[in-house]
């Protein structure tokens, strides 16, 4: 999978728990947590989501690493199957 | 027409879900109300047969107004079914003096009676009334919650003598509990902190029932389920507070169902009514929006409200070292009139007890 296709995953899972949000204004270096006004359970949908379209389940642990869109798409990157 | 809450006036009915001669299990979702606070479904609260509609779909009703008959099976005879889970303010809402014509025009042109102030005689609301109220544009949805919050609000400081205190909870223990009961699991089967949190303030309930009451006719009324209401912000402005039925008596994992549900329902607008009706007490959880402490505005006609602030790393002293430990301040908002601060101070103690030892939550 391209990083581009990585990247419009990711979009289409945090639009899933942000569905008001203007994904496109979204700064891909800026905290998502900031942008979006998202809690701990809108996150907790968005790595829900992570899991069933990528196929990645994100450890707690690693939770910061997805802080951004470009560290979404840093650390899924590699770890997304096939 | 329940009223689904202290700040609600009128609702207006949406769609039927049930037909006249349809049986009912008490329970059943029956018919969608638009309210202040979005769609709520309405649950029927007796088993019986649908025999009438008396409030029909487009038709914006006062609080109280019966919307069917439901006829009980052994009894036979049809009984105007009393507004459900009524709480304290629905008893008021006194039948409106409108004359057929003027109803007719009010239901036409969107008009809410139950805020039409009457000029005939008595008071009764006359076609000229509900012209001059069909002049002035229908509000957005966002004004109207606007506006029921403020109207409980108001009414909570102005009746209710709160008083306020604060406990910092060391959150150590809780926290690594929790990382190593998620670590391995599949996202969808972790547990968020805010869960042990709310399970723990539910406990403790179970010892503090003068906390878990309602304010009724001049007297606090112990309330004999733990339905802990959480406060949910809406995109977009505006907050819900829905009750998680029986809140004490889940288990971890189906309280975490629970909330995502609640949460998800309530963002789409598609509440129940004994959701909104049935809240025992609040939890709101604003550190979640980075705040150190919330000290909250109680609920009538409920008696006390928790407030939980953010987790963060703070200095806190163990066996006489300063060492760095997730802490969060822990709020209780009471009703002096159902207790003291002696009481709110136990039990903020036994919450900060309970969450020492979070394999027994």
């Amino acid at each position: 999978m391209s990083r581009d296709e990585i990247r419009a995953a990711v979009l289409h899972c945090l639009g899933a728990v942000a569905p008001e949000a203007d994904l496109a204004g979204i700064r891909p270096d800026r905290p998502l947590r900031d942008q979006l006004d998202v809690d701990s359970i809108d996150f907790l949908n968005f790595v829900i989501g992570l899991d069933q379209a990528l196929h990645v389940s994100v450890p707690e642990a690693d939770y910061g690493a997805l802080a951004t869109l470009d560290g979404c798409v840093d650390y899924l990157a590699p770890r997304v199957p096939g | 027409m329940p009223s689904l809450g202290a700040d609600m006036a009128a609702g207006r009915l949406v769609q039927w879900l049930k037909a006249p001669g349809d049986r009912l299990a008490r329970g059943d979702i029956i018919a969608e109300v638009d309210t202040d606070k979005g769609a709520i479904e309405i649950e029927v609260f007796t088993d019986g047969i649908l025999a009438e509609i008396l409030v029909h779909e487009g038709e914006r009703v006062p609080v109280g107004t019966p919307l069917a008959l439901i006829r009980r099976e052994a009894a036979g005879a049809a009984v105007p079914p009393a507004p459900a889970p009524a709480v304290a303010e629905a008893a008021q809402a006194q039948r409106l003096q409108v004359s057929p014509v003027a109803r007719r025009i009010a239901a036409e042109r969107g008009v809410d009676l139950a805020r039409v102030k009457g000029s005939g005689p008595g008071g009764a609301i006359t076609v000229a009334d509900v012209e001059a109220a069909a002049g002035e544009r229908a509000e957005e949805p966002g004004a109207r919650m606007r506006r029921a919050i403020g109207a409980a609000m108001a009414r909570s400081k102005r009746e209710i003598p709160h008083y306020y205190l604060s406990t910092a909870i060391d959150m150590g223990p809780a926290v690594d509990w929790l990382a190593e009961r998620n670590l391995g699991r599949p996202p969808a089967e972790r547990i968020l902190l805010g869960v042990l949190q709310l399970k723990a303030v539910a406990l403790t309930l179970r010892e503090f029932p003068d906390l878990n009451a309602w304010w009724v006719d001049g007297a606090a009324v112990a309330k004999p389920g733990i339905h802990v209401g959480m406060a949910i912000a809406m995109r977009g402005g505006g907050l819900v507070a829905p009750a998680v039925h029986d809140t004490d008596r889940r288990d971890l994992d189906d309280l975490m169902r629970a909330v995502r549900d609640l949460v998800d329902r309530a963002r789409r607008g598609s509440l129940r009514s004994s959701e909104l009706t049935d809240g025992t007490i609040t939890v709101t959880s604003l550190g979640e929006r980075g705040v150190d402490a919330v000290t909250g505005v109680i609920y009538p006609p409920q008696v006390a409200l928790v407030g939980l602030g953010r987790v963060a790393q703070r200095p806190w002293v163990v066996d006489g070292q300063v060492v760095a430990r997730p802490i969060v301040t822990a709020t209780l908002s009471g009703d002096h009139r159902a207790s003291d601060g002696h009481r709110g101070g136990l039990f903020l103690a036994r919450v900060e007890q309970l969450l020492q030892e979070p394999g027994k939550l």
